[in-house]
């Protein structure tokens, strides 16, 4: 509704309109598991945002030299950096999950009149998610 | 609350999802060789020279710099708009909007920066 017409139509009313608006906690997404569920996935751009900023060191050091490379892998050795690339991996691991869970509703794919079901969308991008990660890993270790 | 304000929340929209695409794909693979297999010594690590040849292809720089840049654009809507629903603190909204697509930009600068000096 735009407020042109709020503001015609509350000229008709003998009362002042009143917006209803249920207050909501700032802990909503606390007490329900689907809730919780939906802000962690949301927060898994936090660690995306944590492994570039890590990537981007990694590629100074590439930059700045062998043994400036060297102090970059031994730093990704300290329990700190191990715990953090394990909690990462956790996050973006469920992003990957729920990303391609929801393929399906993104694109709705019909094929002789009829719609793909889920999985038919959902599994080419778990196939393309494994041959892409050994193709890198074959890159990298080669 | 003007409704009829021009917005460019589509493109900020294609970059998100983009960049989702990206970290889907991309990141866990990255994530488990550089951050756990091999300082753990799963696997044996690739050696600087190894390393240094990979980034000196124009390709793999392009690859780089996408993969730094996109899914930052991915954080920052979803970041902005956790701090918008979750926390609602909206009377920051400018402020969150500015840190996160700010923050976006400067790693993006910074990614084609290291990038392009890579010798």
């Amino acid at each position: 509704m735009n407020s042109s017409t709020a503001k015609s139509s509350a000229a008709y009313t003998e009362f002042h309109p009143r917006w209803y608006r249920p207050h909501v906690s700032v802990y909503w997404w606390l007490g329900e598991w689907r809730y919780l569920r939906f802000i962690l996935r949301e927060l898994s751009s936090v660690f995306v945002a944590a492994f570039v900023i890590v990537t981007l060191l990694g590629l100074r050091a590439l930059r700045n030299g062998p043994e400036a490379y060297a102090r970059f892998q031994h730093r990704l050795q300290t329990p700190t950096a191990i715990a953090l690339s394990t909690i990462s991996l956790f996050f973006v691991l469920f992003h990957t999950i729920t990303w391609f869970n929801l393929a399906p509703r993104a694109m709705a794919v019909r094929w002789r009149g009829k719609r793909l079901p889920d999985i038919a969308i959902a599994a080419p991008n778990y196939a393309l998610w494994l041959i892409v990660s050994v193709a890198l890993g074959w890159l990298v270790l080669r | 609350m003007s409704t009829q304000k021009p917005s460019n929340e589509a493109l900020l929209w294609m970059l998100f999802s983009t960049g989702g695409v990206i970290a889907a794909f991309l990141v866990p693979v990255h994530i488990f060789l550089f951050g756990l297999a091999f300082p753990l010594g799963w696997l044996e690590a690739p050696s600087y020279e190894h390393l240094k040849l990979l980034v000196g292809m124009p390709a793999v720089r392009i690859y780089l710099f996408l993969l730094c840049s996109v899914p930052l654009f991915h954080w920052a809507h979803r970041f902005r708009y956790t701090l918008y629903d979750g926390l609602q603190v909206k009377h920051l909204n400018e402020v969150i909007f500015t840190l996160c697509y700010g923050g976006a930009l400067l790693g993006t600068a910074v990614a084609g920066y290291l990038l392009w000096r890579m010798a």
